[in-house]
């Protein structure tokens, strides 16, 4: 093994020397508002560098290993975290700065995201495990960061807990893997698995774990909690950034390590798929608050994720990557707008939000396009992804399923309707008063909604996806 | 930049510049820039098409390709036959018409005219689209302006109109996405790629039990825009609150995309299906003719008066498509413009009449043609074209479509036209029972005596919609031409 093949974990090698300095900012120097800037154009740069290409390759004896598809994925979670660092930005600066821990804030993001670095690399079950744990304990602790406030600590106790619960659970199913198979190696048990009741029940309580971290139903139930108890900046990466590195290696132990369950997969997932479109549109009906609303939304959304991976071959990977890739920009989007209300006023429910486009309507603006892309309506991204979704799951000839999930997507219309009732429709005496955005903010916002105006209608970004993806 | 395409890049340059107008004036003249170039756009597609089809004999002409998404096979794929080019001219004058109506239009008037004009641009952009793909978007981006142009701008109970016409109209375009997925799906039966186009999938002979299984999904998933019993329960709520121009623009011209996607998509690409399933959506369209009409006899409201009427028109136009013969085809895509121009006026007329006396309950209303006599004989002329008087645009139309249907010797087709043509009497009946009630007779209230003249603008946009419903009862002759030879393609292939 040369020096230069430590190339192939540049990212996750950039991200750790970042971490580095700044726990070395953190002791020497006296400027904490400083160090957050310095922290976030530090973060930009490793984003920027990020999209340098790649070899593809594998490290360690292939518990590490890389492809272009898994290389641009990791891009995709960069830009989703950029984008919290810039919406949050604000929020650090004057609450979290002045409680002297915006720098463990930081450090625990990325620490997070290294987690889930390694965890889509992961080419055997240790460096999965390694990883899930990684990207999961951070989490726990931003969860709980706002001390002040009971709800955030309730939130992160109830975090904890659960995932706590779901990584023994996955790891026991990890074990009955080891146990029928005689190795961890994701290549070695893919020739060596065979269908049996052991190895089964292995793969489905393996599949546990991960679908509590995507929040598909019946694992979904601490979500809409830890949303609303959560500051509005890790709620937000639990929801795309933590999300889809889940829905990435999911998939890729779906069609690579699990094949010979494929038919049992395929039973499983079109039930928990329904399952999870209905309840969480079903749930979303009825919430005014905006983070338990987005909370319920996002199950929802995971829900159609799962027609893709439905569709074992290329297409279906190609799509639930792109997908992925326009519901990270499209859910940033609306989330900013929330936390910037949120942080301006303190308002977080939809009454609130009433009569928001007379004075504020660049942000009414950029929420309904944000819950149109969610709800699928041209031309905004999340038509393309949806629709694309759906050609998926419909070559593999489940029209049935499609048409269930079309109608979930009439319901789900209605509740983002109900926002933008709220901000276009309605009058209000007391509505929020027009406020400037902050720079970071503005920054954040602006490269989200680039995102989904623009993925969608320039169509060689899914090209390109569909090339590389490769498993 | 092509003929066509311009018809989608006109729209979006004007609300480009829409976006940067300060006030209600400003808004107004770009808007009607904007559209009057839509509007000499369109009269030169028409003199151009007449052109091209002397020396082009493809089904569709002035073809332009783009590849777009490569991996579907998804093409930007614009043409155009003559059934399009007339539905563009259509769409352009109610459009401009539109807006000369919203001239005072005093609450978020740039909002208000760019909402309209994107659902103009999604209207375009579906007529001239001969790819799956882009005719669905643009047949989403034509339908989601509605909720905020009804629920900011409308009256009555105007929340919940718009969602329920949105849902519903969302709704049924997530079955037509089922629908143009089977089709697509199933495009490769000969051998070839898959494909979105409509052309190339006209020349492959998809297997009957597909066509079965997706020709009802496709059909529902569109004809519920054309108010199909008994999924129109949208259309009159949304009708009658929305305000004037959108009124106008939805029922003039968006519940045409109804229609001509049932006869494009639907029936021609599955044409076993449409025959195996013509009967039972012909009692469907026969239910909703005779019922609209009965309703509309009971209201009082004018709005819900005319948005019956509607149901009931557009029922015949489906009723006609089913009847599966070159004459009522004929008959149906006359009456589909037909009932665009002259419905558009109806909602024109009762806007300013609405706005002078504030009330929209015939009853209250009386003697109207001695204060306003221009608005009131337009809303004669309007009533008489709609029960389809010789002279005007819904003569030609429905004689066609009854001549039509009389060619099928059985019994139930017989018996379906019989109860279709009685409801052309029950139409007289409500046409001028509203005519007696508002414009004859004494007037029942003092404040009529001081009513406002009819405006210029006014003026202007009711002789906009006038011309066209004159036009095509005396010289039809054009029209006929221009939809005859586009039929040509649907009767090969489906008869």
């Amino acid at each position: 093994m040369t020096l230069e093949s430590f190339l192939l974990m540049r990212q996750e090698l950039i991200l750790l020397a970042l971490i580095l300095l700044l726990v070395i900012g953190e002791i020497f120097s006296n400027n904490k508002k400083g160090l957050v800037s310095f922290a976030i154009i530090m973060f930009a740069i490793h984003t920027v560098i990020g999209f340098l290409p790649m070899d593809n390759g594998t490290l360690f004896g292939g518990m590490f290993k890389t492809t272009t598809l898994i290389h641009l994925f990791k891009n995709i979670l960069n830009v989703g975290v950029l984008i919290i660092l810039l919406q949050s930005a604000d929020w650090i600066n004057e609450k979290i700065v002045k409680e002297n821990k915006s720098t463990e804030f930081f450090a625990l993001m990325f620490f997070s995201l290294l987690g889930m670095y390694y965890m889509i690399s992961s080419g055997d079950f240790l460096m999965f495990y390694l990883g899930l744990e990684l990207s999961a304990l951070p989490i726990a602790a931003l969860v709980a960061y706002e001390t002040s406030k009971r709800k955030s600590a309730e939130a992160g106790i109830k975090f904890i807990l659960s995932a706590a619960l779901a990584s023994g659970t996955s790891l026991f199913g990890v074990s009955l893997l080891y146990a029928t198979t005689g190795t961890i190696y994701f290549e070695e048990i893919t020739q060596v698995i065979t269908y049996s009741n052991l190895s089964l029940l292995g793969f489905i309580l393996f599949f546990s774990g991960l679908a509590f971290k995507i929040s598909l139903v019946p694992f979904h139930f601490w979500t809409a909690d830890v949303y609303e108890g959560a500051p509005i900046a890790i709620a937000s990466y639990l929801s795309v950034i933590s999300k889809g590195s889940a829905v990435m290696i999911l998939m890729i132990i779906l069609f690579t390590v699990m094949e010979p369950f494929d038919m049992v997969t395929h039973k499983m997932l079109y039930i928990v798929a329904l399952a999870t479109m209905f309840i969480g549109n079903l749930f979303a009906l009825r919430q005014q608050n905006m983070k338990r609303f987005l909370a319920f939304s996002s199950i929802a959304q995971a829900g159609f994720i799962l027609l893709g991976i439905l569709s074992n071959d290329q297409l279906g990977v190609s799509t639930v990557v792109y997908f992925v890739g326009i519901y990270v920009f499209t859910n940033l989007a609306a989330f900013g707008v929330v936390q910037s209300i949120s942080l301006q006023t303190g308002k977080e429910n939809m009454d609130d939000y009433e009569g928001l486009y007379r004075t504020n309507p660049k942000l009414s603006l950029i929420m309904m396009l944000a819950l149109f892309s969610l709800a699928g309506i041209p031309p905004v991204a999340g038509f393309f992804g949806k629709f694309f979704l759906f050609t998926a799951a419909a070559s593999q000839g489940l029209y049935l399923l499609v048409f269930l999930a079309v109608v979930n997507v009439t319901i789900s219309l209605y509740y983002y309707l109900l926002v933008v009732r709220a901000m276009f429709l309605r009058k209000s005496e007391n509505a929020i008063p027009y406020f400037e955005n902050k720079f970071y903010m503005k920054l954040g916002l602006l490269l989200a909604v680039i995102g989904v105006l623009f993925i969608g209608l320039y169509s060689p970004i899914y090209e390109y996806i569909f090339e590389i993806s490769i498993l | 930049m092509d003929i066509l395409t311009l018809f989608v890049v006109v729209p979006a340059l004007t609300i480009l510049v829409l976006v940067f107008t300060k006030d209600l004036k400003q808004a107004r003249i770009i808007a009607l820039i904007g559209m009057s170039v839509q509007f000499v756009m369109s009269i030169n597609l028409v003199i151009a098409y007449f052109k091209e089809r002397k020396v082009n004999d493809d089904i569709m002409v002035f073809v332009k390709d783009f590849v777009w998404f490569e991996q579907f096979n998804i093409h930007y794929t614009v043409g155009a036959d003559g059934i399009s080019v007339a539905m563009i001219v259509l769409a352009s004058i109610v459009v401009l018409a539109g807006v000369f109506i919203s001239w005072k239009m005093e609450d978020l008037p740039k909002e208000f005219f760019i909402a309209l004009i994107v659902l103009a641009s999604g209207v375009f952009g579906f007529f001239i689209s001969l790819d799956l793909f882009t005719m669905f978007l643009f047949f989403e981006v034509a339908v989601i302006p509605m909720y905020l142009l009804i629920g900011i701008w409308g009256s009555g109970p105007r929340e919940y109109a718009a969602m329920k016409l949105t849902l519903m109209l969302m709704g049924a375009s997530a079955l037509l996405l089922v629908g143009i997925l089977g089709i697509y799906f199933n495009s490769n039966a000969d051998g070839g790629a898959l494909t979105f186009n409509i052309l190339e999938i006209a020349k492959v002979n998809i297997p009957v039990a597909a066509q079965k299984l997706f020709f009802p999904i496709t059909f529902i998933g569109f004809a519920v825009l054309g108010a199909l019993f008994p999924f129109h329960t949208w259309s009159p709520d949304g009708h009658a609150s929305a305000p004037t121009a959108v009124s106008m623009l939805h029922a003039g011209v968006l519940m045409k995309l109804g229609g001509y996607g049932v006869f494009r998509v639907a029936m021609y690409l599955l044409p076993e299906g449409a025959i195996i399933w013509s009967n039972f959506f012909i009692v469907l369209a026969v239910i909703g003719v005779f019922y609209g009409a009965l309703a509309a006899v009971k209201q009082t409201d004018l709005k819900y008066i005319n948005a019956y009427s509607s149901v009931s028109h557009l029922g015949m136009v489906l009723f006609a498509l089913l009847m599966l013969n070159k004459t009522s085809w004929n008959g149906a895509i006359l009456q589909s413009l037909s009932h665009g121009f002259m419905t558009a006026l109806f909602f024109a007329l009762i806007g300013m009449i609405y706005g002078r006396t504030h009330t929209r309950d015939v009853r209250k209303l009386g003697g109207l043609l001695k204060v306003i006599p221009f608005i009131s004989a337009m809303y004669v002329i309007a009533g008489l074209a709609s029960l389809g008087l010789p002279g005007f645009s819904g003569f030609m139309a429905e004689m066609q479509i009854f001549v039509g249907a009389f060619q099928h010797p059985d019994m139930f087709h017989r018996v379906a036209t019989i109860i279709t043509v009685s409801a052309i009497v029950v139409t007289a009946v409500y046409v001028l029972r509203v005519v007696g009630l508002m414009l004859m007779g004494p007037i029942k209230n003092i404040e009529f005596n001081t009513l406002q003249k009819v405006t210029w603008y006014e003026r202007t946009g009711l002789i906009l919609l006038l011309i066209p419903i004159v036009f095509m009862g005396v010289v039809p002759i054009w029209l006929s031409d221009m939809i005859r030879e586009s039929l040509e393609p649907f009767i090969e292939r489906m008869l």
